[in-house]
């Protein structure tokens, strides 16, 4: 028996033909190329990541002009501190050393902000009640921040502080 | 056009290099960096925290968190034991970014707790992301699309650690991404610089000369919550069992 009306099936296909079409289109249109690049993500979304600027230059920068200033640290017990986690981030200063300069530091706000006793810090890292312990006067009076054992002291005790 | 069969074979593979180029995009900012050759950890020694925040403080500086968000805290505990009970209490005032007001009760276990993005492995994050906008990286960064993210806030429920939240402007999830604009280029994270203490400290553990491999062998070191089996990749060495 021959099937009549077989018009009816040739235009189903057409439609799901043409919708077929028209779906791998708007997918190829519609999906980023860099989807599927390395995962289920759009794999340019990396190098969007990796184009923000940074703000703290890193303690390598600053060793590259400041040696004089690595050579003082690196007689005291600051010498593992990075320059940066004082003087705050500065990349820019760093691209253009004249134009932007660091602020000046108030060693009154600096220092505590580590050295402030408290009894949740480890017992090994040295700690003062700052009340008691300068009353009122700026730390950098007696200690120089980048080596910060009192000279008088240093040369009793012959270079490093215990 | 008049081209012969020889002319169309010859073209072909150069029609393919191209079609390939074009869907490899625009190529990375890092032209050194090759994804394949990192595995990136942190590692965090709780015993040389000193709660001083400047880790908190470098990451807001560095990828402008806005104010009351933190990509990274510090928790201070205090636990306080009475007949075997233990009680125990967690404080971080503005994510610890100012350091801790010194506490006067006398006779409890005390120390601080740095918290940030895990970067698990097997990140339960990144599962539940409808459209494929956060992604754990082939080096080992949990990242999210900052474009493709639709501020849905599954991820935020999802992530068992609370290291994520919606931008209060862009109104998409925003999280630590490993300084992934630093690492790549050869510096480490805003946090490890500044830390005066290296308590925190960046490891690449596809390096074989990274120390972390040899400290992780000679220390009794431990992530959170590890019944999760998230692979978290944030170590700690000297972690208590009261932090959760």
């Amino acid at each position: 028996m021959k099937f009549k009306d077989a018009e009816h099936l040739l235009r189903m296909a057409f439609l799901f033909v043409a919708g077929l079409i028209v779906f791998v289109l708007l997918r190829n249109a519609l999906v980023p190329r860099s989807f599927g690049q390395y995962g289920h993500y759009r794999g340019d979304a990396l190098g969007e990541i990796k184009a923000r600027p940074v703000a703290y230059a890193g303690h390598g920068t600053c060793e590259t002009c400041h040696s004089d200033v690595l050579e003082v640290k690196d007689k005291g017990k600051h010498t593992h501190v990075a320059c940066e986690s004082c003087h705050g981030p500065l990349a820019k200063h760093a691209d253009d050393p004249t134009a932007v300069q660091p602020e000046k530091l108030d060693t009154r706000v600096l220092c505590v902000r580590c050295h402030e006793a408290n009894s949740a810090k480890p017992k090994s890292f040295p700690q003062v009640v700052s009340a008691d312990h300068s009353a009122g006067l700026a730390c950098n009076e007696c200690h120089k921040p980048h080596t910060p054992v009192i000279e008088a002291e240093a040369k009793a005790t012959g270079g490093k502080k215990k | 056009m008049n081209l012969s069969r020889r002319k169309f074979l010859i073209l072909l593979p150069a029609a393919a290099l191209a079609w390939e180029s074009i869907k490899a995009g625009t190529p990375e900012a890092a032209p050194n960096y090759n994804v394949s050759q990192h595995w990136w950890a942190m590692l965090v020694d709780i015993e040389k925290c000193i709660g001083c925040g400047s880790c908190v403080r470098a990451c807001q500086k560095e990828n402008d968190v806005p104010d009351g968000y933190y990509r990274t805290w510090i928790e201070r505990y205090r636990i306080s034991e009475v007949d075997g009970v233990e009680n125990i209490q967690v404080d971080s005032p503005d994510g610890g970014k100012n350091g801790f007001k010194p506490s006067n009760e006398q006779g409890l276990k005390e120390f601080f707790v740095p918290k940030m993005c895990n970067h698990c492995a097997d990140s339960p994050c990144t599962q539940v992301c409808p459209v494929g906008a956060t992604f754990a990286s082939p080096d080992g960064v949990v990242l999210i699309d900052q474009k493709y993210c639709l501020g849905c806030r599954y991820c935020v429920q999802a992530c068992p650690y609370g290291c994520r939240f919606i931008h209060p402007e862009t109104n998409t999830a925003q999280k630590c991404t490993l300084c992934y604009h630093r690492i790549t280029q050869g510096l480490t994270t805003a946090c490890c610089e500044v830390c005066p203490t290296a308590a925190r400290q960046l490891a690449d553990l596809k390096n074989p000369k990274d120390p972390i491999h040899e400290y992780l062998r000679t220390h009794s070191v431990q992530v959170l919550k590890p019944h999760l089996a998230t692979g978290a990749k944030l170590y700690y060495n000297g972690l208590d069992g009261a932090v959760r």
